[in-house]
């Protein structure tokens, strides 16, 4: 048989040069070329505009005078170390994190740790940032980094951090900082002075983490042939999700506390995060119930098959298919949940959003700030935000492996 | 190769299995006895019930009449029988139904570690050896989406065979492969056959049959219609559902 021989042909080439792909694409004809340049002068003008605003016309005193303000409320100063403890620990544990998942948490690790290092040496003419805050400061890259040449450690297993961080977030909120009523080290500090973003992210890390365990077992349950379980579990999701974020919160922090004796009352901050953990378990256990459904039955089967018990069909095969199926929905329930925590400020409670009013009403040439101060908070929302979801993006990339 | 076959109790009995699917009655009094060692073909129509019978005998669905013994143990709502039968028993889908999330070694060592409680080394160490008993040792680091279709389904085989089970059951292993991939399967499956594993096959691979089966059954409507050694099968079928059945699928 004769065979032809096909001359082989070189790829097109993958990328244009920069001069052909502004050619082809800004300035193909006429008047694709003038909307290029009306475009660009508009957006010329827009930053300019925003960049003499933002230097010049711009008043950020209400942000520099109170930075701690914003960070943590009214906290007092002189326990203000404590705030500092929690910090370092957390710190420490991400660099700890980065040695051992790597490129899970590199990311979040340098920016943790650019953040602190700006924030060390960011001029800020307030005597409240003292030299030793800034050395404070100024400590933490350094220590993310030595916890993570730690962490790379072979002796370092991955579960001797997952229970350092267990502990730690068991410490911070519940010792460390409310501290003792009759303690002379660590003084009671009433949640009452907390605030700003230190409020902020304990409702948020908290909600975050108690409400994901809570909703995945609400979506098993709801998928149990136990019909109590079942039942709880479908009356749970559909009231919780019938009603609005800020009636839960007021329910959680005014008729609570009505119905309970005053002995027994609990702290207005831990009623806030119950609420916010209801709201947001329900919907966690909605959309893990999406992805639940999306497993193949064949799986459950192929498991039951070679001998699994149910709980391990659950935990081995169901649930590891199912969560990273419903990572972009949970991680951006979760970004909604950290911005929807600003609710609490109507039942009293100072977080990042409270604080910036309250600093409003610091001075009366601050009252007309308003937007420098909106500002600010936006731009701490839109970090963290931007961060989650850029980290969920890393995390789908990592899982990816071996898709089908 | 009967002489494989010990003359003893029986490893599987069925009697008068019926099944319904809602009003549907898909087994109607299905009765069978397999020998340890012995290779059983199960063919017919789709729809005919085969699939459902097997996948009885793992409880992968429950049969509301009849009996069912597996190696003396009878099948029943008890939760801790269900759970002795089926370490007893392997099973291979046509769809595979491999674990996506975990590579092919994870898929085939998962069991013995968290069923039979070995330890993670011997379980590696098994699941080597079946993988190289399959043909595929060098795929052991790779996920299931990795693999061709023949692949994964010699590593569905490996993984059933972790949990060293005394009967295997094969649930239409070839009809979701390409043409060119079949005789790979089948081929692990004719060496199993030959080392004395009782099987239990529902195929329409009846190369398959001819070489290995003691026993064929074709299936038709829920119940058996005929049974009886490949030779009889194919030379002598007695019933005309089954002759037009054989002559429609061994036309081409």
């Amino acid at each position: 048989m004769k065979m032809t021989v096909i001359p082989e042909v070189s790829a097109p080439p993958a990328k244009p040069s920069v001069a052909e792909w502004i050619r082809k694409n800004l300035f193909s004809n006429w008047y694709n070329s003038l909307l290029t340049i009306l475009g660009a002068t508009a957006v010329f003008y827009t930053l300019v505009n925003i960049i003499t605003w933002a230097f010049k016309t711009a008043d950020w005193h209400p942000i520099t005078v109170a930075p701690l303000l914003f960070m943590v409320g009214q906290y007092p100063r002189e326990e203000l170390w404590r705030v500092g403890i929690s910090v370092l620990m957390i710190t420490f544990l991400v660099g700890l994190s980065w040695g051992i998942w790597k490129h899970y948490v590199r990311p979040f690790a340098i920016f943790l740790a650019i953040l602190m290092g700006i924030l060390a040496i960011f001029p800020l003419q307030t005597p409240t940032i003292t030299l030793p805050i800034r050395a404070f400061m100024l400590i933490n890259p350094f220590l993310i980094y030595l916890g993570y040449r730690i962490g790379k450690l072979r002796s370092v297993q991955g579960r001797y951090v997952a229970s350092l961080w267990l502990v730690a977030l068991l410490l911070i909120p519940l010792v460390i900082l409310p501290g003792f009523t009759n303690s002379s080290l660590l003084p009671k500090v009433q949640t009452t002075v907390w605030g700003g973003l230190l409020i902020t992210l304990l409702l948020s890390v908290g909600g975050i983490l108690l409400s994901f365990p809570i909703g995945v077992l609400l979506a098993l349950g709801r998928r149990s042939s136990l019909p109590v379980v079942k039942w709880f579990s479908i009356s749970f999701i559909e009231l919780v999700r019938g009603v609005p974020l800020v009636t839960i919160l007021f329910m959680f922090s005014v008729i609570l506390a009505l119905f309970l004796p005053t002995e027994s009352r609990i702290d207005r901050v831990i009623r806030a995060l119950m609420g916010i953990v209801f709201f947001s378990a329900a919907y966690t256990a909605e959309n893990v119930r999406g992805g639940l459904q999306a497993i193949p039955p064949g799986q459950v089967e192929a498991a039951k098959a070679v001998g699994l018990k149910n709980i391990h069909i659950t935990s081995l095969i169901v649930l590891p298919q199912a969560l990273r199926l419903v990572i972009p929905t949970i991680v951006g329930q979760f970004i909604s949940l950290f911005k929807d925590t600003t609710l609490v400020y109507i039942v009293g409670i100072n977080d990042l959003l409270g604080m910036g009013n309250a600093v409003l009403k610091l001075k009366p040439e601050f009252l007309r700030l308003q937007m420098e101060v909106y500002l600010f908070i936006a731009l701490i929302f839109w970090v963290f935000s931007y961060f989650m979801s850029y980290a969920s993006l890393q995390l789908e990339k990592a899982l990816g492996v071996g898709e089908r | 190769m009967s002489d494989q076959v010990k003359d003893e109790q029986p490893i599987i009995i069925a009697r008068d299995v019926q099944k319904w699917f809602d009003n549907f009655q898909a087994l109607k009094g299905i009765s069978m006895e397999v020998k340890h060692g012995e290779v059983i073909v199960i063919f017919g129509p789709s729809g005919s019930g085969k699939s459902t019978f097997i996948r009885t005998l793992n409880r992968l669905e429950e049969h509301q009449r009849g009996t069912i013994i597996i190696d003396g143990i009878e099948l029943s709502h008890d939760v801790r029988n269900i759970e002795r039968v089926r370490r007893e028993i392997g099973m291979v889908f046509q769809q595979f139904n491999l674990f996506p999330h975990l590579t092919v070694l994870q898929n085939i060592t998962l069991a013995p570690i968290w069923v039979r409680k070995w330890s993670k080394d011997k379980a590696e160490e098994i699941a080597m050896q079946l993988l190289e008993r399959v043909g595929i040792p060098e795929q052991a680091q790779k996920f299931p989406g990795q693999l061709s279709g023949g692949q994964q389904q010699r590593v569905a085989i490996a993984r059933a065979l972790a949990m060293q089970p005394k009967i295997m059951l094969f649930d239409e292993p070839t009809s979701a492969l390409d043409p060119e991939m079949i005789k790979e399967v089948l081929d692990v499956m004719v060496g199993l056959a030959k080392s004395g594993m009782t099987m239990l096959v529902v195929t329409h691979e009846m190369s398959f049959a001819r070489a290995v089966a003691h026993r064929m059954y074709f299936f038709d409507e829920g119940l058996i219609v005929e049974s009886g050694t490949p030779d009889q099968i194919f030379k002598n079928p007695q019933e005309d559902r089954t002759k037009l059945f054989l002559s429609q699928i061994l036309e081409h």
